[in-house]
């Protein structure tokens, strides 16, 4: 993959997308690698990760449960969801639980506005939910 | 032949390594290359298929009964996956497959429908039966008695409120009062396949546009009045203008499809649902201002919208359309597609192409602009999904047609996402200068649970919320920027009495101080003190210098921020202390909520009258603090509570009230 961007313009987002594909998150051996292939400061790398919400820097659960607090999600009970995901796996936002199965993250809008509230794990997408309805979803996530 | 793009026969010269300016037409209305009956049939009835079905307004009653061969049409848009539309599909394959179906029943998967509410939606055609919540267990059915038998499945119909079964999606008013351009694909072609795309004439914006001179394509968008559906409303072709006219060989096409907006998905929608559209605005935008390099910049978190695009660009790589030599016509345009990460920021022109660049998603000042200098420091046209969207409308069907719909400066047609506590939740097209009552009540279907309406936020965290009062609005760039709002990005999200304005402007706040990139101090520290404002106030804190500081505070970030999200960040707050300035009223001088929502302004108890003891709330109170014996009245812990509200709404007798 360093191989493929070495002489890309613009590569170095699409590297740190593509280390944190192949890691699960951005260790920091990987992020000082990709700095000396692209022949940047590790500074700069690491300025241009922390920037982003999308880049983790520490290990992530095996399932990773974003809950949308956008808008319509928001008018229409999000917030409980979310207040019941926290409860129910006892972790914060942006937490992962100890047995590092599930990792939660509030999210600003997940563009599935029509079925408000919605959450998404990993890439599935969960709408018209209920407090009630999170236990059996969870279940289905080993 | 399973594709248009598929060579007829042997003879068949129309290759994509080949490829002249007829190779479209050839596809569509020939072969032109040799002459055979039997080529030419096989074309037309895959067009027909496509596009024939979808042409008559009112199906025939022969067409449900005896059609020789079905398109399903099964939304496979975020929304519908969401409720379960994976399973639809297999379950579908296989009754088709069990009644030994397969050669006449084909099963299409689609972009979004737009009435995400009521998905996983379906729609049978001929005959534009329209389905929803349809499950896969109701697949057997729909193959027997729908393809089979000829007799509609009455019980997957959508109903009108007063229960009365409605059998083609043209009747639906959700659907009937739109008026579909950018959207007229969405639901009614297979995105993967380019084929379906060129069968609703697809690409004819382009060709001609290749046949016109460089500035009568500029001029003739500059003619349709179209305005950028981004936020801001710049006329589109005096900025491509600006592009074609800056000094410099090297320019840049760059499609923003960084969507940040909570409550807005029409983007998603488009990129999902008619991905070839997209493109077809870029080449022509690529050919009138002479780039060779366009870019798409995605947001990370719409992976099927990556997905689609990156197979549309191959596709139509692979057919010449996309690369060296486009046609025969000298013009070459290559597109990339690049994946956000993550930065509400990056919808900004100048922050979204530093992170193309690879940097943090910062904006800086303007002058230059992108037009000047943009991409890598060269001239570069950055514009909209939805406003590419428009362009192969507009160069097929001419700019006077489009400049005919809509009122005053806004021409066209917009695309809003309604979502909220309205009924019909989804994507609705009309043309401009349409009222907010009109959409909201007519096609909206009105307010969920009979509620009184309150309030529609228009434009996201960049707009404003209007009251009642304003209902009858037209929608439009100059409009709603009078009242305070904005088109913005085109979210509709409709709130009811049960919804705090102190709140919903807290809640905004809270977005676009967490979303500020911190490069300018109006914007970071602005925004945070007015966000430490309005939280303290909907903790019943409030102090009554509060709404002058606000106020304050906003003109103040509005002035001095250095790009669009600091600028319009005070939007919300300003608009709901003009609208609705008694609620924050109540809350700083009565410690009340009006709408019963800011929890540290609630207490929650039971009448001990009511009751009955069914230790229905008790059960699933989630702190445990509710206590008392079956069959006796039960008492809340006022200290322990949460105030999350589920008791209330658990009991059945009323006994729970909330002040």
């Amino acid at each position: 993959m360093l191989e493929k961007y070495r002489e890309e313009r613009g590569a170095l987002i699409p590297l740190l997308q593509g280390a944190q594909e192949i890691y699960g998150y951005l260790p920091g051996a990987a992020m000082e690698r990709i700095a000396r292939t692209l022949r940047l400061p590790a500074a700069q790398v690491y300025g241009v990760a922390t920037f982003y919400a999308q880049f983790h820097f520490t290990p992530r659960g095996r399932h990773v449960i974003r809950v949308c607090l956008g808008t319509a999600c928001h008018v229409r009970g999000g917030a409980r969801i979310f207040e019941a995901l926290r409860r129910q796996l006892g972790v914060e936002d942006g937490g992962t639980t100890a047995d590092l199965r599930y990792t939660l993250e509030s999210v600003a809008c997940i563009g599935a506005c029509g079925l408000a509230p919605v959450i998404m794990i990993d890439d599935d997408t969960h709408g018209r939910l209920t407090p009630e309805s999170l236990p059996g979803i969870l279940a289905r996530y080993e | 032949m399973k594709s248009l793009m598929d060579p007829c026969c042997q003879r068949c010269a129309h290759r994509p390594e080949t490829p002249c300016r007829e190779y479209l037409r050839c596809r569509t209305e020939g072969p032109l290359c040799h002459d055979d009956e039997q080529c030419r049939k096989a074309r037309q009835g895959r067009i027909e298929a496509v596009e024939g079905a979808a042409q008559a307004q009112r199906p025939t009653q022969n067409q449900i009964n005896e059609s020789p061969c079905w398109r399903l049409l099964v939304c496979a848009g975020t929304g519908c996956i969401a409720s379960g539309g994976a399973p639809v599909v297999a379950a579908l394959r296989e009754a088709v497959e069990q009644r030994g179906m397969s050669s006449q029943v084909e099963i299409a998967l689609t972009g979004c429908h737009g009435f995400c509410e009521q998905g996983p939606i379906i729609v049978v055609e001929p005959g534009k039966t329209f389905y929803r919540r349809v499950s896969a267990a109701d697949a057997l059915d729909i193959v027997d008695t729908h393809l089979a038998g000829g007799q509609r499945v009455d019980r997957l119909l959508y109903r009108l409120p007063g229960g009365e079964a409605v059998t083609c999606y043209p009747e639906i008013p959700f659907y009937a009062r739109q008026h579909r351009i950018v959207l007229a694909n969405c639901g009614h072609i297979n995105p993967e396949d380019l084929g379906e795309y060129l069968a609703r004439q697809g690409y004819r914006g382009f060709l001609k546009a290749l046949a016109m001179e460089r500035a009568a394509v500029i001029a003739e968008v500059k003619r349709s009045g179209l305005r950028g559906r981004g936020g801001a409303g710049f006329l589109t072709g005096q900025k491509w203008e600006f592009t074609a006219g800056a000094p410099g060989e090297e320019k840049y096409i760059v499609c923003n499809a960084d969507e940040g907006d909570p409550g807005a998905f029409m983007d998603r929608s488009v990129l999902e649902g008619d991905p070839h559209a997209v493109l077809e605005g870029m080449l022509v935008a690529g050919y009138a201002i002479g780039a060779r390099e366009g870019y798409i910049y995605v947001r990370a978190e719409y992976p099927l919208a990556i997905r689609r695009l990156q197979r549309a660009i191959a596709q139509a790589e692979a057919c010449g359309l996309l690369g060296e030599n486009i046609l025969h016509s000298g013009f070459s345009f290559r597109v990339h597609v690049k994946a956000g990460a993550g930065a509400f920021v990056c919808g900004e022109e100048t922050a979204l192409l530093t992170s193309i660049e690879g940097n943090r998603g910062m904006p800086r000042v303007r002058p230059p602009y992108p037009a000047v200098k943009g991409l890598w420091g060269k001239p570069t046209n950055i514009n909209n999904v939805e406003t590419f969207a428009n362009i192969p409308h507009i160069l097929r069907r001419g700019a006077d047609w489009y400049a005919a719909m809509g009122v005053g400066r806004s021409k066209g047609s917009k695309v809003f996402a309604l979502t909220g506590k309205v009924n019909n939740t989804g994507l609705v097209e009309v043309p401009m200068g349409l009222s907010l009552r009109e959409i909201i009540f007519a096609i909206g279907g009105g307010i969920q649970g009979g509620k009184a309406f309150k309030a529609v936020q228009i434009g996201g965290p960049s707009g404003g919320c209007l009251p009642e009062s304003l209902l009858d609005t037209p929608v439009d760039y100059e409009t709603l920027l009078e009242a305070g709002a904005m088109v913005g990005s085109g979210g509709l999200v409709v709130m009811d009495e049960s919804t705090c304005m102190v709140d919903i402007a807290r809640y905004f706040l809270n977005f676009t101080q967490q979303e500020s990139c911190g490069k300018c101090a109006p914007c970071r520290e602005g925004t945070k003190r007015m966000l430490e404002i309005l939280t303290r106030i909907t903790e019943g804190k409030g102090r009554e210098e509060d709404l002058g500081a606000l106020e304050k505070l906003a003109a103040v970030i509005k002035a001095t921020s250095l790009c669009g999200l600091g600028q319009s960040a005070p939007n919300p707050v300003l608009t709901t202390l003009r609208y609705f300035r008694d609620e924050y009223e109540a809350h700083i001088n009565d410690q009340r909520c009006p709408a019963g929502l800011c929890a540290a302004l609630l207490t929650y108890r039971i009448d001990a009258d009511k009751c009955r003891g069914c230790t229905l709330c008790a059960r699933h109170c989630p702190v445990g603090c509710i206590t008392g014996k079956p069959r006796e009245a039960y008492v809340i812990d006022e200290t322990r509570c949460v105030k999350c509200g589920v008791c209330l709404e658990r009991c059945k007798f009323g006994a729970v009230i909330r002040r």
